[in-house]
């Protein structure tokens, strides 16, 4: 178990790493899916099936593709000649080294973090379901309602609005 | 080293690299690559701690991981598309040269 | 009894009126001007008459006639604290009422023809009824206020009046000269009113017994020792007294008196020989009962004090002064005015000596005459076409007669020639008194050769002026237009009057001298009829008028005619008017000065102590040496420290203000200013530094927001563990 968890989590950072660092984009979008992949995996592992199917859904399905999508549409295919780091890189690179410093020193120093292992849950989709429809009803409308905001928005903003079209139209 | 940790260090390592690719690359799509890549170490967060958490059949963490997912989802829609028409205003996406906001 | 003295403040008033009303003409009326000063003046008279016979009529009580009335005019001090204006009616206040307004009324109508050609015509006539005013007011004052506000009245009109013809510089400065000389009396006047107000408590003179004159006031002043061991009552009454010596021309401050003869001849009648000289001897009249308070008892019944002793060596001194000097002068109106001096310095004997009775009798029958003799000048002068020097003049006798006769009364009563004229009976009271005096023999001897020399320097002017040839101008013309022998006491045709040149300008230059006209001759001889009648109410046979004032019933008694003191002193002063009368004849009018430029006979007899005579012993040049030239320093100095002291200070005060003001104005620019632009340009910098953390650039945003992350991880893990 523990094993399985440790290869799963290697794969997927290191597809993370090669995601953040690879010069072609196209590539950095790959390896974003294969992380993505890992994370589901790991999901799995956590017995939370039904979030790693979604994670795949979502995730592999529309966001990696989306990204791919966008790269296509600004044209950034091709390997770019100069530099990919940003002017300033070694402030971020210290940044994150803080953060993560930060963390880890939390989560390893924490005492508050439960030591037993309970056994696994079991759940069904009808739980889901039910938990769902029940008790987050409201969100889950809520989040509705963003989800239509957010692609309209996306619409719009996505738009390619050219005098020169509606000029013809009109 | 009890699972959790062990989950919760995978998870801050995820989303150091995807902080560090945010605040490193420069091009625009890369940095909500890395955003994509920190919501996930955030989700996996969550799984780990309603996995090894207290009250696990209530289900709040897996809930709150579908939101999370749903909402991402959308974030990355709306970012993109905005990636899209920014490209499409300053005929690039290097975010070195994106800085109508200087104040 | 309280009738008249209710409407005695219409005296003055009346006269006032007349002034104001002449003042705000501006076309010039004449007729309207004389009326309204002659009407007030005649109206006056009435009133004075009245105010007369209520005084004659018999009254209860001891001593004189006396009635007060007044009103209260402003309140201070404490609610019950008034300041009271008041008038007295005794016999001393209604015997100068009768004399001012009668002479007064005699010379405005005087006035009327000698100023006829005269454009300022209306000025004088407002000026004369001013002055007429003030003089009535000081007569009535009961009260100290309104006693030098009329004082002060009568020293300003006679400031206008002798400087009438401003023009001449002369009379500009004789004028200025007349103000500032009678004002350093008047020093010494308002010190010692203020000085009886302080102590008495009160302003008024007769009060029912509270006045600051009567004798409850009079005995306290006069036990109370102040500085010198003198009593009050000495100190008070000889600052009053240096007002009088002011205003009556006693040595030192006589040298006024004869400059002022620059003003017109009614003005050196009316004021400078009647009434605002005789002003100063009425002050002394008024408060005798101040000054001789505390007397020791004696048996002559005068009392004998140190104020009384001072106002009798100061008459004395005055009356050979001025008479010695009188005897070398050329000026016709000179010899009157230092002979005024010399009459006013009797007055002060006789008051010292005898009281008031003695002085006041001589002031009146001095203003009869002096005011005869001084008209009679101006009618000379005027006859003479302006001329004023008597060497240029004579035998006048042949051309003016009238003029002459009158003028020949007058001095004779001047004088003193015995028995029928005013003058003789008058100034024997004084040497009579002054030769009972018990304080000392000498201010008799020194009167006696006073009225020596009067005698003598009277009958040289005469004799220079209405005997021998006439001198003047071209003299052949005289005998040709030599005018009918007229009677000596009758009038002039009026035909006359085409012979009246303007006053300056003359038809046919220095011609004949002729008679004045009836306007001008009249006046002098009713003045002429008083010289005579006035003395015969003051004879030793007969004191009515030493009764009167003092409320007692004089009896008339031949017998004490007859008396060995009286009739000593009688005979003595008939002797010495013979005498004088007889050295002038002898040396002025039998030897005939022949031209105008011919040496005077004393001259060339005593070169020396003539010219010293001549220059008035050099008073005036001592003056001008000393008092003047130190007044002139001091005001150089006081110049000097306004200009420098003064405005440097102010001048300092001024470059400390500037000074200031620059302070504040570079507090401004650089603190202020500068401070505050510096305030600025930091809060510019700070924003301007703040705006860089807006680089636009997104990553920037996220590193802070990574770095703001791990500071709120540490706050709240450290914060809550602590």
């Amino acid at each position: 178990m523990s094993t399985l968890l440790i290869i799963t989590a290697v794969v997927t950072l290191f597809a993370a790493v090669a995601a953040m660092s690879l010069r072609n984009l196209v590539h950095c979008a790959l390896m974003l899916a294969v992380s993505f992949s890992g994370v589901a995996a790991l999901y799995l592992q956590l017995n939370a099936e039904f979030v790693a199917f979604t994670e795949i859904l979502v995730y592999v399905g529309a966001v990696a593709i989306l990204i791919v999508m966008a790269i296509l549409l600004t044209r950034s295919g091709e390997s770019p000649e100069k530099s990919v780091l940003t002017a300033g890189w070694y402030a971020g690179v210290a940044v994150t080294a803080m953060v993560f410093t930060t963390l880890g020193w939390a989560i390893l120093s924490s005492s508050a973090l439960p030591q037993t292992v309970a056994p696994a849950p079991v759940v069904s989709v009808k739980n889901i379901g039910d938990t769902l429809m029940g008790r987050y009803v409201l969100p889950l409308e809520i989040v509705g309602l963003v989800l239509t905001a957010a692609m309209i928005g996306a619409v719009l903003i996505a738009f390619k609005a050219e005098p020169r079209d509606k000029n013809q139209k009109s | 080293m009890n699972p959790l940790t062990i989950c919760l260090l995978i998870s801050a390592l995820l989303f150091a690299t995807g902080f560090a690719g945010a605040v490193t690359r420069r091009h625009a799509i890369l940095v909500l690559v890395g955003i994509e890549l920190m919501l996930n170490a955030a989700n996996l967060n969550l799984i780990a701690f309603w996995r090894f958490g207290p009250h696990p059949e209530a289900l709040t963490g897996f809930i709150f991981v579908l939101f999370s997912m749903a909402l991402a989802a959308a974030e990355a829609a709306v970012g993109l598309s905005l990636v899209i028409a920014i490209y499409r205003h300053q005929q690039t996406s290097n975010l070195d040269e994106v800085r109508e906001l200087k104040g | 009894m309280n009738g008249i003295v209710q409407f005695l403040w219409l005296i003055p008033v009346l006269p006032l009126l007349a002034a104001g009303i002449i003042a705000v003409n501006k076309q010039p009326q004449r007729r309207l001007a004389a009326t309204l000063a002659i009407g007030s003046m005649a109206l006056g008279f009435l009133l004075s008459l009245g105010a007369f016979s209520a005084t004659l009529a018999p009254h209860e009580g001891a001593g004189p006639f006396r009635a007060v009335d007044g009103f209260n005019w402003i309140q201070f001090g404490g609610p019950d604290h008034w300041l009271q204006l008041g008038w007295v009616l005794d016999p001393l206040t209604a015997i100068m009422l009768v004399m001012v307004t009668f002479v007064g009324l005699l010379i405005f109508i005087f006035s009327v023809g000698y100023m006829a050609q005269d454009q300022n015509f209306m000025r004088f006539f407002c000026f004369l009824a001013l002055f007429a005013a003030g003089m009535l007011g000081v007569v009535i004052a009961n009260n100290l206020f309104l006693f030098f506000v009329s004082w002060e009245i009568v020293g300003l009109t006679s400031y206008l009046l002798i400087g009438f013809w401003f023009h001449k510089p002369s009379a500009a400065a004789a004028a200025k000269k007349a103000f500032i000389t009678t004002r350093i009396g008047d020093l010494g006047l308002l010190l010692g009113m203020v000085w009886l107000y302080a102590q008495t408590g009160t302003l008024n003179f007769y009060d029912h017994g509270k006045g600051c004159l009567e004798a409850g006031a009079c005995m306290q002043m006069a036990t109370q020792v102040t500085l010198g061991g003198l009593a009050v009552s000495t100190m008070i009454g000889l600052l009053i007294f240096l007002g009088a010596v002011g205003k009556s021309g006693q040595v030192p401050l006589h040298v006024w008196l004869p400059d002022a003869m620059e003003g017109p001849t009614p003005v050196s009648a009316l004021i400078h020989a009647a009434t605002m000289v005789a002003a100063g001897v009425f002050l002394v009249a008024r408060v005798y009962p101040l000054m001789a308070a505390g007397a020791p008892p004696l048996e002559t019944g005068v009392p004998v004090t140190t104020a009384l002793t001072v106002v009798t060596w100061v008459g004395a001194i005055t009356a050979i002064f001025a008479a010695s000097i009188a005897v070398a002068q050329y000026d016709i109106k000179r010899i009157l005015a230092y002979s005024t001096v010399s009459q006013l310095g009797f007055m002060m004997i006789g008051i010292g000596v005898g009281g008031v009775a003695v002085g006041m009798f001589h002031l009146i029958t001095h203003a009869f005459f002096k005011a005869l003799l001084f008209l009679g000048s101006g009618s000379v002068i005027h006859g003479c076409h302006e001329e004023q020097d008597v060497r240029k003049m004579g035998g006048l006798r042949k051309y003016m007669p009238v003029t002459f006769v009158v003028y020949a009364i007058g001095m004779l009563a001047l004088a003193g020639f015995p028995l029928f004229f005013s003058g003789f009976w008058s100034k024997d009271e004084i040497l009579h008194h002054a030769h009972n005096w018990s304080g000392s023999p000498i201010p008799f001897y020194l009167g006696c050769a006073a009225a020596l020399l009067t005698a003598f320097y009277m009958t040289r002017q005469v004799a220079l002026v209405f005997y021998g040839k006439y001198r003047g101008g071209a003299g052949d013309h005289a005998p040709a237009h030599a005018h009918a022998e007229a009677p000596a006491h009758g009038r002039q045709p009026s035909a006359h009057d085409h012979d009246l040149d303007p006053d300056h300008n003359h038809g046919h230059g220095h011609g004949t001298p002729h008679e004045s006209p009836a306007v001008m001759t009249v006046p002098l001889m009713i003045l002429a009829a008083f010289a005579i009648l006035l003395g015969f109410i003051g004879t030793p046979a007969w004191p009515w008028f030493d009764g009167y004032l003092t409320g007692e019933a004089a009896s008339f008694d031949l017998g004490k005619l007859f008396t060995s003191g009286t009739v000593f002193v009688l005979l003595l002063s008939s002797v010495i008017a013979f005498t004088g009368l007889t050295l002038g004849w002898i040396l002025y009018g039998q030897r005939q000065r022949q031209n105008a430029g011919e040496k005077d006979v004393l001259e060339a007899a005593q070169p020396t102590l003539f010219k010293l005579l001549h220059n008035k012993y050099y008073i005036d040049e001592i003056y001008e040496l000393t008092v003047i030239r130190f007044n002139a320093f001091a005001a150089w100095l006081c110049d000097f420290l306004d200009q420098w002291i003064f405005g440097g200070a102010v001048l300092l005060v001024s470059y400390a203000a500037i000074g200031g003001a620059w302070v504040c104005r570079r507090t401004d620019e650089y603190l202020i200013n500068g401070g505050f632009d510096a305030a600025c340009a930091l809060l510019r910098e700070l924003g301007g530094g703040s705006s860089k953390l807006h680089t636009g650039r997104v990553q920037t945003y996220l590193r802070v927001i990574g770095v703001a992350l791990v500071l709120l991880i540490l706050f709240l893990i450290w914060g809550r563990k602590a």
